[in-house]
């Protein structure tokens, strides 16, 4: 878009506004754009954000990525990657860190998909 | 282990069980005793924080009794050489001259990078970020500030399409500072935008949970803007959504910083520009922190033409607030910057600060009734008129598709030249995901929705599995080289004899690189000179020679060039023959012993000999000379005979005759001196007298040869010679 410069017409409604007035106005107009990206962020996740969630459980970043992108590939990430690792190490009474590597193997990923009945709810 | 200032740090003592380290400390740390007035040297400070215990002073300190006045803003340098383990030694070199924040550039490309890049990878125009290099980093560091006696920040990025994790790694490996900002991912690195604010919102959570300073990424939009004079508006803006989105994560306002760029540069009319800027700036956001960053976007390939706009920046900073003072290597805008610029660049902060402190005790900005208020009035209302449009507009994502940003027009003005971004595009599209009833992590520091009650908790997370890696460390997976050709053992073993024999090459960058820089005057037009110089450069025996800066003197007159070249050949320190160092004493201890025992000198130049010049350098009080100790001293002028010198001698009773040469030929310099010596016997004296001789050609060993005390070469000073007058004299009592 190109517009030439209009701000003598625009500043209307600001004109008469104090120093303070205008510092509100701006902090004001700062919330009501960030809340609802913060909304999206509240219910959302990511590949990055599951693996930082496995990173804090005590693997590696190559053990993170295989872990995240196998259930992204089954469906389930929207489950949390760490729940997926917790829920398998609770239900076959495993050390988080051993039923973490057992899904870098590639193995117990049936068990999982079983465990969270198929996918999303 | 403990530094020592005259050992090297070693390289492979903080490589030593690397896997089992553990930073001591975690978050930011601000200079200490900002606030008061201190007493340094002859000096009251008003602007300073507690001095370092250990430090490389500005060179004209040794004026002042060798004081080091440290700033009260944080100083930054920026280390970006591609090898973590030169990096390491550039630190310590910064951490002596004043920086207590260390910025490590990330290498080309990582921010496309999903999940952690590990190893010791060699990096261009930066290092891979790797747990491996962050952790030898923050050791060597940790060693560093023990030694200068003051904490030292470490930082760099969280960002691309791996910044939670990048976040988590650095707040278990104790980073202090970071760049985060997913405005920056979206705009300038083409990463999908949902998926980077929605990354951004963990990285946040986790670099709030490690008190790591965060520093906006709002100065790019400056850099990028055709005219970056006219973003300003749209600066305020982007610095507005990531601070506010900042907050609602929960990062104190006091851990977000502001970068901020004053936008202009000579010859524009920059501080008139740059000023009300500034002023507009800190007003809004009066509750949060500024990092301020010098400018680079005018930075031509002249180090002196980027000193002098770096410093009218900080002029800025002093005259409003700079929490954090940025600096810019002034050879930033001609090659990935070499040790020594890392060191200008902060000495050009430490020394600019150091001249105006307390400078707003005597001046003030005029914020009332003035252009300036007009223009910071002016400044805040373009901004709120831009966010008012993004909300009409449907908010920042349909912004940013509509190209608000980095558009070159004085906002409401537009250009149409605006950075656009699609909403369902861009690296990473697709891959965010909406969280199930049933999500959960059971982390500490996660953001956002997290159903831990469905297995009956509601206390942190991690409790479910008994603390994570940021409560127990040891739960963190240490991984050493996955590449066997491309890591630190590699590239030390290839300069293994530059680390561990007694052979040297020249550096600007890498240990041996063999870089050297050599400044020229060629008498003819730029183009000639350019080509001339290089031929200059081969038949000097450089490698790889290269014009990076050239400058016209006059089109016809002459061109200067810097020329950068690699020389292939190490020097043997041990087979050099070096002299031992002058002896000098202090400028108390000569004056005292001059006016217990005051002494007298005559002096002159002999034989038929006019050139005066050098004796004067040594005696004259304003050349710093021998007469500003007390020392009286006779000069009997030019083309003195010898003997008028020795019965001048006799009748004043001197302590010393000084004598000075610069015409050497046939060796008339030494015939004299040996005429003076035999002179001073034959009229029974010498015994009691100081003779002195020099001059440009003087050495010490033939002078001595001839027969006199001392001879003094080039480059003597009037401290020199004192030195050896007081000390010769207290020899000949001794002997007495």
């Amino acid at each position: 878009m190109k517009r030439a410069d209009d701000f003598q017409i625009r500043r209307k409604h600001l004109a008469d506004l104090s120093e303070e007035e205008l510092e509100k106005r701006f902090w004001e107009l700062a919330e009501k754009i960030v809340d609802p990206i913060i909304g999206l962020a509240v219910k959302n996740t990511s590949p990055s954000i599951e693996r930082s969630v496995l990173l804090r459980m005590g693997f590696s970043s190559i053990e993170a990525k295989t872990i995240v992108d196998g259930a992204i590939d089954r469906g389930i990430i929207g489950k949390g990657a760490g729940n997926i690792v917790y829920r398998l190490a609770k239900d076959k009474k495993l050390e988080i860190r051993e039923a973490g590597l057992r899904l870098v193997n590639g193995q117990m990923w049936d068990d999982v998909v079983a465990l969270f009945k198929g996918g999303a709810n | 282990m403990e530094l020592k200032s005259n050992q090297k740090l070693d390289i492979e003592f903080i490589l030593k069980d690397i896997d089992k380290y553990r930073p001591r400390r975690r978050g930011w740390h601000w200079r200490e005793g900002v606030g008061e007035n201190r007493q340094i040297g002859k000096f009251e400070y008003y602007d300073t924080s507690e001095n370092l215990e250990n430090s490389q002073p500005l060179p004209a300190a040794k004026y002042f009794d060798n004081i080091d006045p440290q700033p009260k803003a944080v100083i930054t340098t920026e280390i970006a050489s591609g090898r973590f383990e030169d990096d390491i030694r550039r630190m310590r070199m910064a951490a002596w001259h004043g920086a207590d924040h260390i910025m490590v550039i990330r290498t080309a490309g990582q921010s496309h990078f999903e999940s952690l890049i590990e190893g010791t990878p060699q990096g261009v125009g930066g290092i891979p970020i790797s747990r491996k290099q962050v952790r030898a980093q923050r050791k060597a560091l940790d060693f560093i500030e023990d030694e200068v006696g003051r904490p030292i920040n470490y930082h760099s990025y969280v960002s691309g399409v791996a910044g939670p994790e990048i976040a988590v790694m650095f707040a278990e490996e104790g980073v202090n500072g970071a760049h985060q900002d997913p405005q920056y991912n979206v705009l300038y690195r083409n990463i999908n935008m949902i998926r980077s604010f929605v990354d951004a919102a963990e990285a946040k959570k986790v670099m709030t949970w490690a008190d790591i300073a965060q520093i906006d990424g709002a100065h790019n939009a400056n850099a990028t803007a055709r005219e970056a004079w006219k973003v300003m508006p749209e600066l305020m803006v982007q610095h507005a959504i990531n601070s506010m989105f900042s907050v609602k994560v929960g990062m104190k306002k006091e851990n977000i910083c502001l970068s901020t760029v004053p936008p202009t540069a000579p010859p524009a009319p920059c501080m008139r520009l740059d000023l009300p800027y500034a002023v507009a700036l800190r007003e809004f956001f009066r509750e949060y922190k500024m990092r301020a960053q010098m400018n680079t976007k005018y930075m031509e390939s002249s180090p002196r033409e980027a000193t002098v706009t770096h410093v009218l920046n900080l002029l800025i900073s002093q005259l409003t607030r700079a929490d954090i003072q940025s600096t810019i290597t002034p050879d930033e805008g001609r090659n990935v910057p070499w040790h020594i610029y890392n060191m200008e660049a902060v000495d050009t902060a430490k020394q600019a600060f150091a001249g105006m402190d307390g400078l707003d005790s005597m001046i003030e900005i005029k914020r009332e009734n003035s252009e300036l208020a007009d223009k910071v009035r002016e400044l805040k209302e373009r901004a709120i008129l831009f966010m008012e449009e993004i909300i009409e507009a449907g908010g920042y994502f349909n912004a940013v598709e509509a190209g608000f940003f980095v558009d070159s027009g004085y906002y409401p003005e537009r250009n149409g030249d605006g950075i656009v971004r699609k909403i369902d595009a861009g690296v990473g599209e697709g891959t965010v995901f909406e969280r199930d009833v049933d999500y959960m992590a059971p982390v500490t520091a996660h953001f956002g929705y997290n159903n831990v009650a469905q297995y009956g908790i509601n206390l942190n997370p991690s409790s479910l599995i008994g603390g994570s890696t940021l409560e127990d460390p040891s739960k963190i997976i240490f991984i050493d080289e996955l590449d066997e050709t491309d890591n630190v053992n590699v590239r030390l073993e290839e300069v293994k004899e530059l680390r561990t024999t007694s052979k040297i090459k020249p550096e600007m960058e890498w240990l041996g690189d063999g870089i050297v820089l050599i400044t020229l005057f060629l008498p003819t037009d730029e183009r000639t000179a350019e080509f001339a110089s290089i031929e200059i450069g081969k038949k000097m025996g450089l490698e790889d020679v290269e014009v990076i800066h050239k400058e016209i003197m006059q089109e016809a007159e002459g061109t200067r060039i810097e020329l950068k070249g690699r020389v292939d050949f190490t020097i043997d320190i041990n087979n050099l023959v070096i002299p031992p160092k002058p002896k000098i004493l202090t400028e108390e201890e000569i004056r005292k012993d001059i006016e217990i025992n005051p002494m007298k000198i005559v002096a002159a130049t002999v034989g038929e000999d006019e050139h005066s010049v050098g004796l004067r350098e040594i005696i004259d009080i304003k050349h710093g000379g021998i007469e500003k100790y007390g020392i009286e001293c006779h000069i009997l002028g030019t083309s003195v005979s010898v003997e008028k010198l020795v019965d001048a001698a006799i009748e004043l009773n001197a302590d010393a005759i000084l004598t000075s040469t610069i015409i050497s030929h046939d060796d008339i310099h030494y015939k004299n001196m040996k005429k003076l010596h035999e002179l001073c016997i034959e009229k029974g004296i010498r015994d009691n007298i100081i003779l002195i001789a020099g001059g440009t050609q003087v050495s010490n060993e033939y002078a001595v040869e001839a027969g006199v005390d001392a001879g003094f070469g080039r480059g003597t000073k009037g401290e020199h010679v004192a030195t050896f007058l007081v000390e010769k004299r207290r020899a000949m009592k001794d002997e007495d």
